[in-house]
C-alpha cells in the first residue's frame, strides 16, 4: 500500500483516550508511592488522597529510617534478595536450558515421559507441595538458608518448556556438522548451540529474575529469621495488626521496584518474547 | 581404561541426552513427585509431630465439611470468576486498540500497561492496603466520598474486600494478558480483514467473525492460567490481611492450607485441603476446556 497521509478520525482519538485512561490507572500508584515515600507517615494517614508535591514536608527521612531502623535490617533484606535472585536465575537458566535443548534435539528413550512430566508439573499448583517441601528442607537442614529457597526451584518446568519450544526451531544441520568435525556432544551444545540460543537466554533470564525477585510463598516458609528474609517478606513483616509503618513501607516499596523497572526498560523485547512463547504455539 | 569409557559415554549421542536431562529428573523426583506422593499420604494421617503419625483413613477429608473451608472455597471461586470476567475482555479490548494501525504512542501504552506486572504482590498489596484503609481520608474513601458516600471499612466487609482483591489483580495482570492477546492478534492474517472490508463488513462484524475466532487459542490459554492462578491465590490475601482474617474475610484455599499447616501444625488436614485443591483445579479446567471444544480433533 502506498503511504497515505495520516487522517484524523474521531475513532482513533477515542481509542487513544481509552488507552491513556488505562495507562493512568496503571501508572498512578507508582506516582502515589513515590510522592508518599517522601512524606511523614502521620501525613499519609491524615490525608490519603493528597498526592501533591509538598516540598515543605517532604524529606528523605523515611529512607533514612529504613536503613538505620532495626539495625539497618533493610540492607540485609536487599542483599538477601539480590543474592537469591542472582543464584536462582543463573542456576535455573543454566540447568533448564540444557534440559529443554535435549528434549528438543535428541531422540532418546523416556523423552516423551519426561516432557509429559514437565507439562504436568506446570499444571499442579505448587502451593500444595509446600508442606512436604518444608519438612524436606528442615530434614536436610537447609531451612533459613539461601540454598533452601533456591534448590526446590532450581529447574523450573516453565523454563524447561520455554527452552524446549525455542530449541525445536534450531538448525539441526549444525549438530551434524559439529559431529563430523569431531566435536563432542557437550562441545556442540556449549560452543555451537548455546550462542544461537542467546535470545532465549536473554528472555528467560529476565523473566526468571523477575519471578525470583518477587516470589512470596516459598521464601515466606523457607526463611525464618528476621535478617534472612527477602525484600517482599521483610516488607510484609512491617505490616502488623497494630498499625503499619507506612513511612518505611512506602520507601521500601519504591526501592524494591526501581531495579526491576530499570531492567525492564533495557530489555523490553526480551520480556515480551519470554512471556508469549507458551501462549501462541500449539 | 575407565577414563576412556567415561569419555566415550560423554561423546555418545545415545548417552549424552541423559546427562542433559538429569537435573530435571532429579529435581522432579525430589521436589515434585516425592512431595506430591507425601501430600497424598499425609492427607490420610494424623500428624502430631515428627514420628508421631497415625493412619486415620478419610477422616481428614471428612473434616473439610466445615464453615471455614466453605468460606475459603467461596472466596476463591468468586475471585477466580471475577478475575476471568475482567481480565479476558478488557485486555482483548486494549490489545485491539494498541494494535490498530492509526493509534500512535503504542510503545508508551504497552510499557505503561505492563509495568505493574514487575512489582511484587507485596509491594502492590502495600499500596492497595494503604489506599483501601479505614480512615475517611484514604484514597478509596476519598473517591467514593466524591459521590457522597460514607467512608467504608473496605477490607472488613466481604463485597468491598473482593472488589479490592480483584482490582489489585486487574492492576497487576492487565498488561500481561494484553501482551498475550497482542501476540495472538499478530498471528491473524491481514488478508482476512481486507477481504472482509471489501465484502462490506463493519468493524464489529470483523471483530466478531475474524478477531475473536483467531484469538480463541490465546483465550483458552489465558482462562486456563487464570483458573490456576485464581484457585491458588494466596499472596494477595496475605498482603491485605496476613493470616488474621476475622470472619474469614480474604480466606482462600491456600491461606487455609497455610494456616492449618504452619499455624496449627495440623499437617494431615492441610494436606487433605491441598489434594482437594488439585482435584478442583483440574476439574474446573477440564470443564472449561471441554466447553471450548479443546478436546475435539477437528477444532482447527
Amino acid at each position: 500500500m502506498a503511504p497515505k497521509k495520516r487522517q484524523f478520525r474521531p475513532a482513533t482519538l477515542v481509542a487513544m483516550l481509552v488507552l491513556l485512561a488505562f495507562s493512568l490507572f496503571t501508572l498512578a500508584p507508582f506516582y502515589f508511592m513515590l510522592v508518599s515515600s517522601f512524606k511523614p507517615g502521620a501525613e499519609m494517614i491524615r490525608n490519603g488522597i493528597n498526592v501533591n508535591l509538598q516540598p515543605e514536608i517532604m524529606s528523605l527521612q523515611n529512607y533514612g529510617a529504613l536503613f538505620t531502623g532495626k539495625e539497618g535490617i533493610y540492607l540485609h533484606w536487599y542483599k538477601n534478595s539480590v543474592m537469591i535472585t542472582f543464584f536462582q536465575t543463573v542456576v535455573s537458566i543454566f540447568l533448564s536450558a540444557m534440559v529443554g535443548y535435549a528434549l528438543a534435539v535428541y531422540r532418546f528413550r523416556g523423552r516423551n515421559l519426561i516432557f509429559v512430566c514437565v507439562l504436568v508439573v506446570m499444571m499442579v499448583p505448587i502451593e500444595i507441595l509446600i508442606l512436604p517441601l518444608y519438612q524436606l528442607i528442615v530434614s536436610i537442614r537447609l531451612i533459613d538458608t539461601y540454598a533452601g529457597v533456591i534448590l526446590p526451584f532450581a529447574v523450573p518446568p516453565v523454563a524447561v518448556f520455554f527452552f524446549r519450544q525455542f530449541a525445536v526451531g534450531l538448525p539441526k544441520d549444525l549438530i551434524d556438522a559439529g559431529r563430523i568435525d569431531g566435536c563432542s556432544e557437550f562441545g556442540i551444545y556449549f560452543r555451537i548451540m548455546m550462542p544461537i540460543m542467546k535470545p532465549a537466554f536473554g528472555a528467560m533470564t529476565i523473566l526468571q529474575a523477575m519471578f525470583s525477585w518477587n516470589s512470596v510463598v516459598w521464601p515466606l516458609i523457607a526463611l525464618r529469621s528476621d535478617e534472612n528474609m527477602t525484600l517482599p517478606i521483610g516488607l510484609a513483616s512491617l505490616m502488623t495488626p497494630y498499625g503499619n509503618n507506612y513511612d518505611m513501607l512506602m520507601s521500601g516499596a519504591v526501592l524494591s521496584v526501581i531495579p526491576i523497572i530499570i531492567v525492564f526498560f533495557c530489555n523490553q523485547k526480551a520480556f515480551i518474547s519470554g512471556l508469549t512463547v507458551g501462549a501462541i504455539k500449539e | 581404561m575407565k577414563k576412556s569409557l567415561w569419555r566415550s559415554l560423554l561423546n555418545s549421542p545415545k548417552a549424552v541426552p541423559y546427562f542433559f536431562v538429569a537435573p530435571f529428573v532429579l529435581s522432579f523426583l525430589l521436589f515434585y513427585l516425592y512431595p506430591f506422593i507425601a501430600t497424598i499420604q499425609m492427607s490420610f494421617q494424623r500428624i502430631a509431630g515428627f514420628g508421631d503419625v497415625t493412619f486415620i483413613g478419610w477422616s481428614n477429608y471428612g473434616r473439610l465439611l466445615n464453615e471455614h473451608f466453605f468460606n475459603a472455597l467461596r472466596t476463591t471461586s468468586q475471585y477466580t470468576f471475577w478475575t476471568i470476567l475482567v481480565l479476558v475482555p478488557l485486555p482483548i479490548l486494549l490489545a485491539v486498540l494498541v494494535n490498530h494501525k492509526r493509534v500512535r504512542f503504542t510503545g508508551f501504552f504497552k510499557s505503561a500497561l505492563f509495568i505493574p506486572a514487575l512489582t511484587s504482590v507485596i509491594v502492590a498489596g502495600i499500596f492497595f492496603r494503604y489506599s483501601f484503609g479505614e480512615q475517611a481520608t484514604t484514597l478509596a474513601n476519598a473517591v467514593t466520598g466524591l459521590f457522597g458516600m460514607k467512608p467504608i471499612t473496605w477490607l472488613q466487609i466481604k463485597g468491598p474486600a473482593m472488589f479490592a482483591l480483584v482490582l489489585l489483580c486487574t492492576w497487576r495482570w492487565l498488561g500481561v494478558n494484553m501482551v498475550y492477546f497482542l501476540s495472538g492478534l499478530q498471528g491473524i492474517s491481514q488478508e482476512l480483514y481486507e477481504a472482509a472490508e471489501i465484502d462490506g463488513a463493519g468493524a464489529w462484524d470483523r471483530f466478531r467473525c475474524i478477531t475473536l475466532p483467531g484469538l480463541k487459542p490465546v483465550i483458552i490459554y489465558v482462562i486456563t492460567i487464570s483458573v490456576y492462578g485464581g484457585f491458588s491465590m494466596f499472596a494477595e490475601s496475605y498482603a491485605f490481611w496476613k493470616t488474621a482474617t476475622p470472619g474469614d474475610i480474604g480466606m482462600t484455599i491456600v491461606s487455609y492450607i497455610y494456616q492449618m499447616g504452619f499455624n496449627n501444625f495440623d499437617m494431615g488436614f492441610a494436606s487433605a485441603i491441598g489434594i482437594t485443591l488439585v482435584i478442583l483445579v483440574m476439574l474446573v479446567n477440564l470443564i472449561q476446556l471441554t466447553c471450548f471444544g479443546f478436546f475435539k480433533k477437528d477444532s482447527d
